[in-house]
């Protein structure tokens, strides 16, 4: 399991350390999860069964906590994050056809990450950028007028 | 006692200070509507349809969580709490398959009799995608299947799995119109730690949990002539089918319940309790060896097959402290394969071997990989008692005017104590009745062993046994098993044997059982099976002549080789998310199959 984690041994340490402080205290819930988020950047499964363990919470509500919270995710983030604008300017200019194609081109639906983890692909509620709908930020970097045409090039960008 | 006065509804009246809105209405005859409402088990105010008006008060009050104040006037009635209540309903309606016909609750669903009783005559906003789909049915279960579109979120699956049996395998999961009670990872109930109780079945108040539904597989047998179709019936089923047919809950039908087998077109029907019998002999015997012997004790009793899916997946490190027998259900079935097949001369492979179940677990139990010792799967198929009621309506059985029957010999007879399995404390004072004699080689004073009888969570007696002080607990709940589990880990159990039973009141309580089964139905059952054991003839289960020939004939003695392979058995650690290391396979891990 993690304990033998190649990468990340310090924070590793700071995990093990919670997880040993809230040993059967399900009072360190949502602590223990925001270090696990922050460290691996998602929750990953092994984990979270760990922390029913740990704490003595049920899995089912570590799980549900963990899909409550949109600030938890449950798959590993992707090197680079697409955000498509599906605000109502954006969609009304056209974001659902540029969703369409960067779903086909990532091979993946909303809300995930491709297998090579190059990109995560999430919709997100309006940027305030209604001006230059659609919009699609990569990275935080902001491509304004998306079309459909332009998303191959844009991807391009990024490896 | 302080006491709070009120109005509801233009009544005064004095009610217990502490007291909800809802009981008190209760008390001057008003029955406000409920769903998500279970007394003392879920009162979290979450589907808002026994809102009343309370004057003064801004909103509209949830009856089920609101305490009554000094001077409150309450209105239940009011144009404006009917028409909260209907809205509320229409909207839960609105995301709701509208199957009634064809769904397994249709005639006993509280969501369809609250619409009927609100008179809802049309759902003005049928969500045109609904939140889940006929794929996210969950039928990975061989006991309980999940259907979330017929789930209004009412959450006392939840509140029973977590507070009565302390597992909570489902919990609330995602938000808004996604949210479902689901195990988590998208899995199914069989691959998490579900002990298979059915407790969530019982509690439901739609068709979202149902038990599995085997009837056509045993419809199959029945129509092929080329099967032998036989069919054993649990202690708990006798004191609660009735009540499917409209019947007072605790009458006992034994007759009946025969009667109405054989006009199923069962080629036997034979008794689940006379391997109830077999067991105590067996398990008796078991006890004094551990007992003379220093084996593992406390001995725990091992006929509650959620039970022990519990204690191998929360108590693996104690599963040697199992009774090795096996339950009732698997003796009949191994016994049914072999000894009957033998004195019949039936082909074995032509015995479809049907069980009659208070519960939901045992369909898991029968699939067991290790229950196959005659050679074939033990039992067949598990059909639990509201199943039966369903194959008995559909050939139009007239309960009341049906006559009472005798079971078939050979494996038909049995006695009082047999019949108590059915109850929490029954299996103990069972055993109790048959250990004392074969001990002492007296008869005993008071075969009632009253202190560890009634719906008590944990009961405790001492018994003097000849020169031994036999100390011995009850548990029933998984909830309670584990208070006595841990105190076995800590070292802190100075029993010699317990019983523990998976569901509330012991099998009469049991997931399979007649919806609604509540607390006061539950007593009920409880005191028709005591009375079944003292009408009687014989109530000690090693003066069954039945057993007696068993044994001369086939099995040898108590604890022998056939015994050892037919009637005994090993289990299998699982741990709760993952097995453990450093478990064995299988415990005992002797030759134990
Ligand atoms: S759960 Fe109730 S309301 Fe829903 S389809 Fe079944 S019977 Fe009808
Ligand atoms: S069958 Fe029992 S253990 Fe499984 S979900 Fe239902 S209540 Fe919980
Ligand atoms: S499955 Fe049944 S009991 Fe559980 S939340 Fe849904 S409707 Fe309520
Ligand atoms: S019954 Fe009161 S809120 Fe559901």
């Amino acid at each position: 399991m993690g304990a033998e984690c190649k990468c990340n041994c310090d924070q590793e340490k700071k995990l093990d350390a919670l997880f040993a402080q809230y040993k059967g205290n399900s009072n360190g819930l949502i602590v223990v999860m925001a270090a696990i988020q922050e460290v691996h950047g998602y929750l990953p499964k092994d984990f979270l069964v760990k922390t029913a363990e740990e704490l003595g919470v049920p899995l089912s509500d570590v799980y549900g906590v963990a899909t409550f919270y949109a600030a938890f995710s449950l798959r590993p983030r992707g090197r680079h994050c697409v955000n498509l604008c599906l605000g109502t300017a954006c969609y009304v200019k056209g974001a659902p056809d540029v969703q369409t194609i960067l779903e086909q081109e990532m091979g993946i639906k909303a809300g995930n990450t491709t297998e090579d983890r190059r990109f995560s692909l999430d919709l997100v509620r309006c940027l305030g950028a209604c001006g230059i709908a659609p919009v699609l930020t990569v990275n935080g970097e902001v491509y304004p007028r998306m079309t459909a045409e332009k998303v191959n090039e844009i991807l391009a960008k990024y490896e | 006692m302080a006491t709070v006065t009120l109005t509801i509804d233009n009544v005064k009246l004095e009610v217990e200070q502490g007291t909800s809105i809802l009981d008190a209405a209760k008390q001057i005859g008003i029955n406000i509507p409920t769903l998500c409402y279970m007394k003392e088990i879920n009162a979290i105010g979450a589907c808002r349809i026994c809102v009343v008006e309370v004057q003064g008060a801004r909103a509209l009050q949830a009856a089920c969580v609101t305490p009554v104040t000094e001077g409150m006037v309450v209105k239940t009635n009011s144009a404006a709490v009917r028409a909260s209540r209907k809205m509320t309903l229409e909207l839960i309606q609105s995301n709701h398959p509208q199957e009634c016909n064809t769904c397994l609750r249709n005639n006993n669903c509280e969501l369809q009799a609250l619409s009927e009783a609100m008179r809802l005559t049309e759902i003005r906003f049928v969500r045109p995608a609904q939140s889940h789909s006929k794929d996210d049915i969950d039928n990975s279960s061989p006991s309980i299947v999940r259907d979330p579109r017929k789930c209004i979120l009412c959450r006392r699956c939840v509140a029973v799995c977590e507070k009565v049996q302390g597992v909570k395998c489902i919990s609330a999961v995602n938000r808004g119109f996604e949210t479902i009670v689901a195990p988590p990872f998208d899995q199914g109930l069989n691959d998490v730690n579900c002990a298979m109780c059915g407790q969530c079945s019982l509690v439901c108040p739609t068709g979202a949990i149902t038990e599995v539904d085997d009837t056509g597989k045993v419809w199959r047998a029945l129509d092929d002539p080329s099967k032998h179709v036989l069919v054993q019936t649990a202690p708990a089923v006798r004191v609660a089918i009735a009540e499917e047919f409209g019947m007072e809950p605790g009458t006992v039908s034994t007759g009946k319940l025969v009667a109405a087998l054989r006009r199923l077109g069962f080629d036997s029907v034979m008794d689940t309790d006379f391997t109830a019998d077999l067991t105590i002999i067996e398990e008796g015997n078991e006890f004094i060896k551990r007992v003379t012997e220093g084996g593992v004790l406390p001995m725990i009793t091992s006929c509650s097959p959620g039970w022990i899916k519990y204690i191998e997946m929360y108590y693996p490190d104690l599963l040697a402290h199992l009774s090795t027998c096996k339950s009732p259900q698997q003796m009949f079935g191994a016994l049914a394969k072999t000894f009957y097949a033998e004195k019949k001369a039936i082909d074995p492979a032509s015995i479809y071997s049907v069980s009659i179940m208070p519960c939901t677990a045992k369909k898991f139990e029968a699939q067991r990989d290790e229950l196959t010792d005659s050679g074939y799967q033990d039992v067949d198929v598990v059909l639990t008692t509201r199943e039966l009621a369903r194959m008995l309506r559909e050939i139009g059985i007239d309960w009341e005017s049906l006559p009472d029957e005798d079971y078939d010999a050979p494996m038909g007879l049995s006695t009082g104590a047999a019949v108590i399995f059915g109850a929490t404390g029954g299996v103990m004072e069972a055993a109790v009745r048959t250990v004392y004699e074969v001990i002492t080689k007296e008869a005993m004073p008071d075969i009632n062993l009253t202190p560890v009888r009634g719906m008590e969570g944990i009961k405790e007696a001492t018994l003097k046994v000849g020169d031994l002080e036999v100390k011995v607990a009850v548990a029933h709940t998984l909830g309670n098993a584990r208070k006595l589990l841990d105190k076995i880990r800590a070292g802190e159990a100075d029993y010699h044997f317990i019983e523990i039973m998976c569901c509330p009141g012991g099998c009469i309580g049991g997931g399979g059982q007649p919806i609604p089964t509540n607390l006061d139905i539950r007593l009920k059952r409880i005191a028709g099976t005591y009375k079944a054991d003292e009408d009687l003839p014989i109530r000690k289960s090693h003066e069954n002549p039945a057993i007696t020939a068993i044994y001369e004939e086939f099995l040898g003695q108590p604890l022998g080789e056939k015994s050892h392979k037919l009637l005994h058995t090993h289990y299998v650690p699982r741990g709760v998310y993952r097995k453990p290391e450093g478990l064995p396979d299988k415990v005992p891990s002797g030759d134990h199959h």
